[in-house]
């Protein structure tokens, strides 16, 4: 049976992971080829690298940095981050990113859905919602990392982006990141039941607990955290080895 | 011994050679008749479309060089399906290498989610190309078409229905999933390929 995936994130900046990571394992945590490495090592089934880089002249150093991964982990992973031209998803497939994400800029121009799809399938096209819930009980688009309030409810966008051709959704409640206390169950599983592709849960996990949640009231495809990771809240083995008690098809 | 990956119009290329590399292969990414047939080994890998993927091969004579091939040949994922003899895909002929057909997976109620992505087991494994990899073990499968079962078939995958993730005819071995992402399991696979014997 398909599997469901744990996924890390490791944000990057300037080519270096950006929240304080404290492995003993690893000789420079910063190093994202490194903590990368040792989130397959441990049984991680992806990896997905954000470049939150601010000015365009050092992302030119993302793709040197794709392909240094792309030689050391024998997983898949997924670059996100400033994706806007098909030149831009072009170089990171070339250096060997299974996968890119795109979230604003294909919000202000939907056709470069199609585009990315067209050209280079829409398995490797991931699309990540910014998600926020309002007081109106609705779920609301965010975009430029949150900072930016649209009207448009997230259902909505998913199924038109996957109507033009995205072929995974990572979506993330802001509701819920940070907070440790569990994934957005309700919203996740309202966008799995209607959407066919996979659905990527993210922010809120805290414990082995909700990601079991996440995957059976939430149907998640898969989960993805960062800092529990990270900080060795919770630790990968540990985690898929409780998930497999639960009775969730999960690789060990 | 000199292992080649054949170049075209699909994706994973990059993945495929870096994994060789991780394993102490340098192989030769290249589209070029005399070195393709010529090499020890031949890797046709692939991510994409059928059609746009054979009309490439047949503009460049690859598609009659690679059904000719007498060295082992490994497919994987498209590189697999263009080696059966047809797929649904754009209503494609393919290479007729394997007598199998290239289906698209029908979604049915349980299960809405196509093309399939992530890690599922292989099973009912035969062959050389899974020596030393254990039933059921994982590895990571991207696609919408599947190779059905039939008398080439060396490995099963169940999603919505058991169909064939790998095949293998005399030279020719063909992996559904992607062996270059597939971890210490993806790893074996492709060691245990570098290890045939070589006829050409």
């Amino acid at each position: 049976m398909l599997t469901k995936r744990i996924i890390p994130c490791l944000d990057i900046k300037d080519g270096r992971t950006v929240k304080g990571v404290n492995f003993e394992h690893i000789r420079d945590a910063g190093d994202p080829i490194a903590l990368g490495a040792f989130y397959a090592a441990q049984g991680a089934d992806e990896l997905v690298f954000l470049d939150i880089t601010a000015t365009v002249e050092k992302r030119k150093t993302l793709s040197e940095l794709v392909n240094k991964i792309a030689h050391k982990i024998n997983i898949p992973f997924t670059v996100g981050g400033g994706i806007k031209t098909e030149e831009d998803v072009h170089v990171l497939l070339q250096n060997g990113a299974d996968k890119i994400s795109i979230n604003t800029a294909a919000f202000l121009d939907p056709t470069l859905i199609k585009r990315f799809a067209n050209k280079f399938g829409s398995q490797c096209v991931v699309l990540a919602i910014d998600a926020k819930c309002e007081a109106d009980n609705n779920w609301y688009v965010y975009l430029n990392g949150g900072r930016t309030k649209t009207d448009k409810l997230v259902k909505d966008w998913a199924r038109e982006a996957v109507d033009l051709g995205v072929g995974e959704i990572l979506l993330t409640s802001m509701n819920h990141d940070g907070t440790k206390k569990g994934f957005a169950i309700e919203i996740t599983a309202d966008l799995s039941e209607i959407l066919p592709v996979p659905i990527i849960a993210s922010g809120g996990g805290g414990h082995q607990q909700h990601f079991y949640d996440v995957f059976t009231k939430g149907k998640a495809d898969a989960a993805l955290a960062a800092s529990i990771f990270h900080y060795k809240e919770v630790a990968i083995p540990d985690l898929k080895h409780f998930l497999h008690e639960q009775g969730i098809v999960i690789r060990l | 011994m000199n292992t080649v990956i054949i170049q075209y119009n699909a994706g994973n290329i990059q993945s495929v050679l870096y994994a060789l590399e991780r394993l102490g292969v340098q192989a030769k990414v290249t589209d070029d008749l005399e070195t393709i047939q010529s090499a020890d080994k031949v890797i046709f890998p692939g991510v994409g479309e059928a059609s746009t993927a054979m009309r490439y091969l047949q503009e460049r004579g690859l598609d009659k060089v690679i059904a000719n091939l007498n060295q082992p040949v490994l497919g994987i994922c498209l590189g697999m399906q263009l080696m059966c003899a047809y797929s649904e895909e754009n209503q494609t002929s393919c290479l007729g290498i394997f007598e199998e057909k290239v289906k698209l997976f029908k979604p049915t109620e349980e299960t809405i989610k196509v093309p399939q992505i992530g890690w599922n087991t292989i099973a009912s494994l035969k062959s050389d190309l899974f020596k030393g990899v254990n039933e059921n073990s994982y590895a990571y499968f991207v696609h919408g078409y599947y190779a059905a079962l039939g008398n080439h078939t060396i490995g099963t995958t169940h999603y919505i229905q058991p169909y064939s993730c790998a095949l293998h005819k005399q030279n020719f071995y063909g992996v559904q999933f992607h062996p270059e992402k597939s971890a210490k399991v993806g790893e074996q696979i492709i060691q245990n390929f570098l290890n045939l014997s070589i006829r050409k």
